[in-house]
């Protein structure tokens, strides 16, 4: 059993972005915790404040109320214990670099001697299937290789929470299916503690211990769900299970009521 | 049919690899060989003592330049246009960076630096002459004056347009401002800090012998314009050509130098075009 202390807690954060035309309010109230070694799936209606969520959580953006506390230091800019995997691999990876190189830029300022940081980067690229690939160039791979290398460079960082913002997006529906097993490996085998923000529903079930629901902007945490699916799971089996479309259905029935704007319904019966 | 088809592309292809080689050479050196021979037609009927014969201006050519001129005149040339252009490359990426990287100084900036953008260079060299004297700084001040705009110009904007993500990734990975320089903006700049650095080559050459022309004892503008004062037609000529060898040798020198720092550029757009 992993070790459940609270790793990240966020109280009552709100997000306004000031304009021109008029403030628009993003994010209204969220409130959760998450325990370390946990995978939590965030999903909502599409412009819900996801992605600004996840930038809050990341130190990236500053929010307008509230709190984001990690281990019990509140968080006010990027951390050393936080990686981002972003959706647009192809603008995140640095195209001069090589496979490698990427791994290893975040490790540079770290203090590890040159020894250390090179078994870092190789037992990154291996844990995510690149192991051949590091003298490559990005570029020269396809979108989920891309996508991997994200990945690997956030693990090789050695993070305590991995922040994943729609990473598979944009990758065909079979690399996606691997990409979801990588992450589900890495979560289980190397005991990672994982946020996953996603549109997908399936997605979310699949992947997450927990899934957090969201309504439409301005957010709010709808609903708090347990995945009470077995830890192993699989392509094909877990997803026939017929929990699995209980817990899917239900999460589509909450969004579509946060897409009209209603509010929470009853946790899904057993 | 199909096999038919394939059969005869194939063959195609393999008449074309040789004669494709044979034509881009033919290509390259068709024209130029013309001109000559238009030339030497042209100056074997004409009486015209401006026009010496192509053969005249190459003795000339090997006369002149090969020899001690090198040492007096060629080698001060290049010494001053290499220092010039390392000197531009130098000050305009420094502070193109600089520029850059600040949205305020560059607001402040940009109406000045457009209006001494708009200045021809050349006519600094009497202002510059004044202040420096008949100097080799004053000539490389000149050719620093001229070729370093384009270089600061598309450093700023390359720098500017650094990727919004690439940025936040930096961010996220608190990755310091020394290796942000060095991993991100540099290397994120570098196709357009390239494109200024070729049009400020050339820059720099045509101000090497304009200044040396106003103002100088040696170099390769002074003894252009020696030889035409004294007449010397076909020796005027000959550096006339060197001149074109130098910039087609910059030209070269550029090409090896580019497709080594962007190497990742040219595959990466290669793979997006495919």
């Amino acid at each position: 059993m992993p070790d459940r202390s609270t790793l990240l807690r966020v109280e009552h954060l709100r997000k306004v972005y000031e304009s021109a035309n008029g403030d628009v309010e993003a994010i209204g109230d969220i409130s959760f915790t998450m325990h370390a070694g946990e995978l939590v799936c965030i999903v909502g209606p599409s412009g819900c404040g996801k992605t600004t969520l996840l930038k809050c959580l990341a130190g990236l953006l500053r929010p307008t109320d509230g709190l984001v506390e990690m281990d019990g230091s509140p968080v006010t800019g990027p951390s050393p214990a936080m990686a981002v995997v972003f959706q647009e691999y192809g603008r995140s990876l640095y195209p001069w670099l090589t496979v490698r190189g990427n791994v290893e830029l975040p490790l540079r300022h770290k203090k590890l001697t040159r020894a250390e940081r090179e078994k870092l980067v190789t037992d990154a690229l291996e844990a995510v299937g690149l192991a051949h690939a590091g003298r490559s160039h990005p570029w020269q791979l396809s979108g989920g290789m891309q996508q991997r290398v994200a990945i690997a460079r956030a693990i090789a960082y050695q993070p305590e929470v991995m922040i994943m913002d729609e990473p598979f997006a944009a990758v065909d529906a079979q690399t996606r299916a691997d990409l979801e097993d990588l992450v589900r490996e890495l979560h289980v085998t190397r005991n990672m503690s994982i946020v996953f923000v996603t549109h997908d529903i399936d997605e979310s079930v699949y992947l997450g211990e927990r899934v957090l629901v969201l309504s439409k902007s301005p957010t709010w945490v709808q609903e708090d769900l347990a995945i009470d699916l077995p830890s192993e799971r699989d392509q094909i089996t877990t997803r026939a299970l017929p929990r699995f479309t209980e817990l899917r259905t239900h999460v589509y029935d909450q969004i579509q009521r946060a897409k009209r704007g209603e509010t929470v319904a009853a946790p899904p019966g057993r | 049919m199909t096999t038919q088809t394939s059969s005869i592309t194939t063959t195609r292809r393999g008449g074309g690899a040789g004669g494709r080689i044979l034509a881009s050479f033919l290509y390259a050196l068709g024209l130029p060989f013309l001109l000559l021979v238009v030339w030497a037609v042209a100056a074997t009927r004409s009486t015209n003592r401006f026009f010496p014969e192509p053969l005249t201006i190459f003795d000339a050519f090997t006369e002149t330049w090969i020899g001690p001129a090198f040492v007096e005149d060629v080698l001060p040339s290049l010494y001053r246009l290499g220092l010039g252009i390392g000197a531009s490359i130098v000050i305009g990426v420094a502070l193109g960076t600089v520029i850059g990287l600040l949205q305020w100084l560059r607001e402040l900036l940009e109406p000045l630096l457009e209006f001494f953008r708009a200045i021809p260079p050349p006519v600094l060299i009497p202002v510059v002459m004044l202040l420096l004297g008949i100097t080799d700084t004053m000539k490389v001040v000149v050719i620093i004056s001229g070729a370093v705009w384009p270089i600061l110009l598309n450093t700023i904007e390359g720098v500017r347009a650094t990727d919004s993500v690439m940025t936040e990734t930096a961010r996220s990975f608190q990755v310091t401002w020394w290796e942000r320089l060095r991993f991100l903006v540099l290397p994120a700049a570098s196709p357009r800090i390239m494109a200024g650095v070729r049009q400020g080559l050339s820059v720099a050459l045509i101000l090497m012998v304009i200044s040396e022309m106003f103002a100088s004892s040696s170099g390769l503008g002074y003894r252009i314009a020696y030889f035409q004062r004294n007449y010397q037609v076909a020796e005027m000529w000959s550096g006339v050509l060197l001149l074109g060898l130098v910039g087609v040798f910059l030209a070269l020198v550029f090409g090896l130098v580019e497709r080594r720092v962007l190497r990742w550029y040219h595959g990466l757009r290669e793979v997006s075009r495919a």
